[in-house]
């Protein structure tokens, strides 16, 4: 029997899943010896003179590099897994009649683990507010789930740490959770499109399939050939730039406009993102460059947020459901909500 | 065959509608392919993700695209 779901490309051309499972203790060895084994490679086989700017510079990208690749390749595996088990439709059952705020908890956390893709945005949209599903809660799914990228969130953990990639979820759950909590109180369903709620909605007829662990693995694995193939040259950039910039460019270029001392900078740089559209691996360079050259952590992030979380193109989509008074709001409050972070992330580093 | 590809014109819908075309040819299958991109069409079939394959009102793909051997295997049974 074939098996046909979502987001499950190439499931069955591809049931072997030693690949994978071998491909886990080299990763896992590669991991565990990368400092001496791109010591090696930069000091012996290159003979280049230690502590020369360069050589620096070139050892931090042959660590840096491998190390958020292959971070990245172990969670999209691992998130390619999970999401197996998260489908749009069981989440959209787990929300229909819930109510107010633990619906928005619930609808943000389940928007990280569902898989989304902004082209879908309508037809999930729909789909919630046709079954029942309150429009605030909708709203923190449609938050959560482009804003709260995993790929973004690696690279974060690579680049700056534990603490920023970890606040970096926090404050986009929290957004996320308060601005659908607050669209729900304000009672907006006036600026829903009429039609909306007149829609017939057909079923698909598409019966669940019981996926094998064998499958989800499998799905994994071939979430990572993906997603791994389309990001890596983002990866590169970014890390080029952190490498480049190591000590030769001087850090004065953004601090007059995006540094923290200036207290306009994070409402700024959201004007400046949202019209920018970018998908969270190709922001994260830029959000490097921005920082190396003087941006403040807070300020870059609300610029990176601003960017993949509230994008004019998807505003434009969302036109077609919602009347302009909601998508103001819905822009005015998601971003009031980065703007906080941003302030507070300037304050906290 | 009625062959009906859903979706609002993403990239996704774009590459789904021309692998399609591309099997349909190549093996001679006699099918008309329409392209749906209005949303309260798409919306009867009741997907929530697009792009979606639909052979003769049932919907066979949905949310992704798939290899062009899955196509196959959809089209030809």
């Amino acid at each position: 029997m074939f098996i046909r779901n979502e987001y499950l490309p190439g499931m069955k051309l591809n049931k072997n899943i030693a690949i994978p499972l071998l491909l886990l203790p080299v990763w896992y060895l590669t991991y565990h010896n990368l400092q001496p084994l791109t010591d090696w490679i930069v000091y012996s086989v290159t003979g280049l003179t230690k502590d020369a700017h360069f050589t620096e510079a070139l050892r931090f990208f042959v660590f840096e590099f491998p190390k958020v690749m292959l971070l990245l390749t172990l969670i999209i595996f691992i998130v390619g897994i999970v999401r197996t088990y998260f489908t749009p439709e069981r989440t959209r059952r787990a929300l229909e009649g819930k109510k107010t705020f633990t619906g928005n908890v619930m609808a943000a956390t389940l928007g990280i683990v569902t898989p989304f893709c902004s082209c879908s945005a309508i037809p999930l949209f729909l789909g919630f507010v046709e079954s029942g599903v309150p429009l605030g809660v909708t709203f923190s799914f449609l938050i959560a789930a482009p804003m709260i990228n995993e790929v973004a969130m690696i690279l974060l953990y690579g680049m700056f740490g534990f603490k920023v990639a970890a606040i970096y979820v926090g404050t986009g759950l929290i957004i996320a959770i308060l601005a659908g909590w607050v669209i729900g109180l304000l009672k907006l369903e006036k600026w829903v499109e009429p039609w909306v709620y007149q829609l017939n909605m057909g079923d698909s007829g598409l019966e669940e399939e019981k996926l094998s662990f064998v499958n989800r693995i499998n799905c994994g694995y071939d979430a990572v050939k993906e997603i791994v193939s389309k990001v890596w040259i983002y990866v590169a950039l970014g890390i080029l730039v952190g490498a480049g910039a190591h000590g030769y460019v001087p850090e004065e270029f953004m601090a007059a406009l995006m540094g923290k001392s200036v207290w306009y900078s994070v409402p700024l740089s959201i004007l400046i993102g949202i019209p920018l559209y970018s998908n969270a691996a190709g922001i994260i360079p830029i959000v490097s460059v921005l920082i190396e050259k003087g941006a403040s952590l807070g300020t870059a992030l609300a610029f990176m947020m601003a960017v993949i979380g509230l994008s004019l193109p998807e505003m434009v989509i969302l036109r077609k459901v919602l009347r302009l008074p909601l998508i103001f709001t819905f822009i005015g409050i998601v971003g009031v909500g980065i703007m906080i972070v941003g302030y507070l992330f300037n304050y906290i580093f | 065959m009625e062959i009906k590809i859903l979706g609002s014109g993403c990239s996704k819908c774009k590459t789904l509608e021309k692998l399609t075309r591309n099997i349909v040819e190549q093996n001679g299958i006699d099918a008309t392919i329409t392209k749906v991109e209005d949303i309260v069409e798409i919306m009867k079939y009741g997907i929530m993700t697009t792009p979606a394959l639909v052979v003769d009102g049932k919907v066979e793909i949905k949310g992704r695209v798939p290899s062009a051997l899955e196509i196959k295997n959809v089209l030809i049974k």
